[in-house]
């Protein structure tokens, strides 16, 4: 390991000086490639994504920033949504699982071929997705299914292709145990095809209501099926890996992944609270939603003790950060939503920006910070370019304010909001009282928008180039 | 093959995929089923007609419902919205085609209004198109965006035409600001969109939450401010200025400033319609407040209007706005007018 010399930290006092990525790792070409591809796509969707959703948020200041039918509030917002989970984070999990699957399988990937396919299957369908929505065509406006199934039928089997490739590759593995990672991986892509497939199956989920109970399922599952466990199990491979020493508790994590299974499934309808799909459903979502503690303390508790002792490995990392984020994010995130599904603070919270604040602190400090970290500890490793340490130090300060100067004074005004509906004060009182707060978040959101063109610029420095990609063939060779 | 999931593939991701199956069979794909078999409108509903069938398809595409709820929750603070929303409410809501789905318009997030009982609310179309032209032109502090789309600029719009009439600083420089077909549509949907009543006879247990309800509303204080904010400034706006042509200033307004409050009185119970006021035609329609205030809200919102924005008029009490309410003479003649 590189010690910090002197003339370097003369030169650059207010930086840390970061370990540089210690060993290459053989990877064939062909995998780089692949991997590559995807993070390079997610992090296009990334700063396009958010683009939308900075816009968005200045609309809620200046509602007439533009008068345009494509560009307008309602249509952009379901863009913002689907871009960042479809375009950026699912690519970007999956970019990783292509290489954690294979790695902890001593495998090569069960076929390349199938991975391009899913490649460009997923990002035709957020294409067209995007075009679709803001031409004002969508699936009667359900949250996070608003791509008609045409279109999310792309998706969907790219997919599945992904999940029969992870699956040969699991199957066909070089060592006797499945490692725990894979678990989560496979499981997480199983899960989210039977999802899909139960969101947009017809038959049973027709009129009224009936719909809502499968949207209260759908819209949870999307979070806690998908990128939950796919994040978890990325994690439960680097985070090991970059501090090299195992996990502090195996069995803690099969626990959480059984909890997991049974608990998340059961939650969904706590985004009906109070409405009028059947009161038990609500109730077994509420009950069960307390369960979760079970699985986050579980799989925060295992982490955290995994870092214990090593603070200074990851001050001197530049991807143990995001990580280490990433994971106090999950615990605060999963215990504030077993709150918000109580019925006593969900009146005051429902409806309100405070559901806002903890998307965003959840897709965003907890999942897009894993993912970051998955990102910045593999590729170097990989390509053997490196992103400037400044950089990457920018991109995680700038997002980790951003994130809370967004977060925080939004779940504030949110709170203020349910507070001025229960003392039976004018509607439009709640809509002014948030201007101040709806500030903030465009302050924030703009710190988030600039970490990500940087992380752009960082994922650009770390492209395979042909000098180290000719090296690792003649490595391999 | 051993029984181990860190060594079976097949045993470990069958139970994983089998299981999930069966966990959402039993949350979500059952009590679908069951929803929807017990799906039926209510009795007093109507089927949507061919119009507010398109609207509702233009309020889905516009993404309405990601500011808007239609949901009326069975907590008190719900109450200004309507009465708690049945399943019924929704029954005759279905798959448009076999490319979309049912439309969800429950809502998820409240930034607007609930808008379960708008058609109620704000029965004017003519307050409706202004409003979506720009809601600025109608509600200063919105941040609703403007729809413009929806609308057409002609320079000599033909006879039949419906024109918007917009106050100067929100219309177009030149030209009258037309309502396409989409945008009648829309506004076709928002004036259907009225709970109707439950027929059903509440079971106890309901009986008891509407009971513990009403006694708590009963307790609300009765503020004539935020009455007025609710449900009359919309249309006469909060500085009391109204909309030229539009929407009649309650400022210096010869009923409101009359020393007998019953013409008063009798607006808000019963609603207006194409009166002509110290010259002007107004172009708006007032909806009846009788059934969705109180005497107590009646007589506290007159009195508000009575004494602000320079009115100095006398008050009204309950007693009085009970007086006209129960007075079959005048229920008469306001039917026969
Ligand atoms: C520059 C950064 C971002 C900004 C300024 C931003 C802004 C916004 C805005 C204005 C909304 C609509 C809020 C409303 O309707 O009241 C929204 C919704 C949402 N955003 Fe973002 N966003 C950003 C990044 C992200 C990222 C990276 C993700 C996911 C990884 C994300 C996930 C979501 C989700 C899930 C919602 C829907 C929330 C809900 O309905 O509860 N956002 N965002
Ligand atoms: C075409 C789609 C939309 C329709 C038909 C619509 C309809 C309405 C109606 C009828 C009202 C008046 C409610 C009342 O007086 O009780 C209203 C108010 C409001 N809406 Fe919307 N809305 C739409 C889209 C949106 C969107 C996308 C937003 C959020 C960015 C929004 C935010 C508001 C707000 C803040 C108000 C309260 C202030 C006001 O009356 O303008 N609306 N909307």
């Amino acid at each position: 390991m590189n010690k910090p010399s002197a003339v370097r930290s003369v030169e650059r006092p207010l930086t840390v000086e970061k370990a540089k990525a210690e060993e290459r790792i053989e990877t064939s070409p062909n995998s780089v490639r692949l991997i590559f591809s995807f993070i390079a796509c997610s992090a296009f969707w990334l700063v396009f994504g958010t683009l939308v959703g900075e816009y968005l948020g200045l609309k809620f200041v200046w509602p007439e920033l533009d008068t345009i039918s494509w560009l307008s509030f309602g249509r952009l917002r379901p863009v913002h949504t689907n871009v960042v989970f479809w375009g950026f984070l699912s690519q970007g999990m999956l970019a990783l699982a292509l290489y954690v699957v294979p790695r902890t399988s001593q495998r090569e990937l069960f076929s390349y071929r199938l991975g391009w396919t899913s490649l460009v299957l997923m990002n035709l369908s957020v294409v067209i997705g995007v075009i679709s929505l803001m031409a004002g065509i969508n699936n009667g406006a359900q949250e996070y299914r608003e791509f008609v199934w045409p279109v999310f039928a792309f998706f969907a089997f790219g997919l599945m292709l992904i999940a029969y490739n992870l699956y040969k590759t699991i199957a066909d593995r070089n060592v006797k145990e499945i490692y725990i990672s894979n678990w989560y991986i496979l499981a997480a892509c199983l899960w989210t095809i039977i999802l899909v497939l139960v969101a947009y199956l017809p038959g049973y989920q027709q009129d009224g209501i009936s719909q809502t109970v499968i949207q209260g399922y759908y819209m949870h599952q999307g979070v806690g099926q998908w990128f939950t466990p796919m994040v978890l199990g990325l994690t439960y491979y680097f985070l090991p890996k970059l501090l090299n020493r195992p996990i502090y508790s195996y069995s803690l994590g099969v626990l959480a992944f059984w909890t997991q299974m049974v608990f998340y499934t059961m939650i969904g309808s706590h985004h009906f609270v109070f409405s009028p799909i059947p009161w038990w459903i609500q109730t077994v979502a509420i009950v069960f939603s307390v369960g979760m503690i079970v699985p986050v303390t579980a799989g925060t508790g295992n982490f955290l003790l995994t870092m214990r002792g090593k603070w200074r490995t990851i001050a001197r990392s530049y991807s143990l950060p995001f990580i280490l984020v990433g994971v106090i994010f999950y615990a605060i995130v999963s215990y504030q939503g077993t709150l918000e599904a109580f019925r006593s603070l969900n009146k005051v919270w429902h409806f309100t920006n405070y559901t806002i604040a903890h998307s965003h602190m959840s897709m965003y400090g907890f999942v897009s910070f894993l993912v970051w970290g998955g990102i910045y500890g593999l590729i170097p490793r990989m390509t053997g370019n490196e992103p400037p340490q400044f950089a990457v130090g920018a991109h995680f300060w700038l997002a980790l304010i951003g994130v809370l100067v967004y977060s925080i004074p939004l779940m504030i005004g949110g709170t203020l909001q349910g507070l001025s509906w229960i003392a039976g004060e004018s509607f439009i009182e709640s809509v002014t009282l948030m201007t101040p707060y709806w500030v903030w978040r465009a302050v924030g959101g703009t710190m988030m928008f600039i970490s990500h063109l940087i992380f752009g610029y960082n994922v650009w420095k770390m492209r395979p180039t042909t000098d180290k990609m000719t090296k690792a063939e003649s490595v391999n060779a | 093959m051993k029984l181990n999931f860190h060594k079976n593939h097949k045993l470990l991701f069958g139970v994983v995929f089998w299981g999930f199956i069966f966990l959402s069979l039993i949350i979500a794909v059952f009590p679908a089923l069951w929803v929807q078999q017990e799906n039926e409108p209510l009795p007093a509903s109507e089927p949507m007609t061919e119009l507010e069938r398109k609207g509702m398809k233009v309020f889905i595409n516009e993404g309405c419902v990601y500011c808007h709820t239609q949901q009326v929750r069975p907590i008190t603070m719900d109450e200004n919205w309507g009465r708690p929303s049945a399943p019924g409410d929704y029954a005759r809501i279905n798959r448009p085609s076999v490319w979309r789905q049912t439309p969800a318009v429950l809502g998820s997030e409240r930034t607007g209004p609930d808008l379960t009982n708008i058609g109620k609310r704000q029965p004017s179309s003519v307050w409706h198109y202004m409003h979506l032209y720009n809601p600025r032109s109608v509600v200063k502090e919105s941040i609703m965006p403007s729809y413009p789309w929806l609308f057409q600029v002609v320079e000599n719009p033909p006879k039949d035409a419906t024109v918007v009439s917009i106050p100067g600083e929100y219309g177009p420089s030149n030209g009258k600001i037309v309502p396409t077909k989409k945008a009648k549509a829309l506004v076709a949907y928002l004036k259907s969109l009225k709970q109707v009543p439950m027929d059903a006879k509440p079971t106890a247990a309901q009986q008891a939450k509407a009971d513990s309800v009403a006694a708590q509303a009963a307790k609300k204080k009765i503020n004539g401010a935020t009455i007025y904010a609710n449900n009359c400034a919309s249309c006469h706006q909060s500085d009391g200025q109204g909309v030229q042509g539009v929407f009649p200033a309650m400022a210096g307004d010869p009923v409101v400033t009359a020393e007998d409050a019953t013409d008063h009185i009798r607006v808000v119970l019963y609603g207006l319609q194409g009166k002509t006021i110290a010259g002007t035609e107004y172009q708006g329609i007032m909806q009846p407040f009788g059934e969705s205030l109180s005497d107590e809200e009646v007589a506290a919102v007159i009195n508000h209007e009575r004494t602000s924005w320079g009115n100095d008029a006398p008050t009204v009490t309950p007693e009085d706005v009970a007086k006209v309410r129960n007075n079959d003479e005048l229920n008469k003649i306001q039917a026969e007018e």
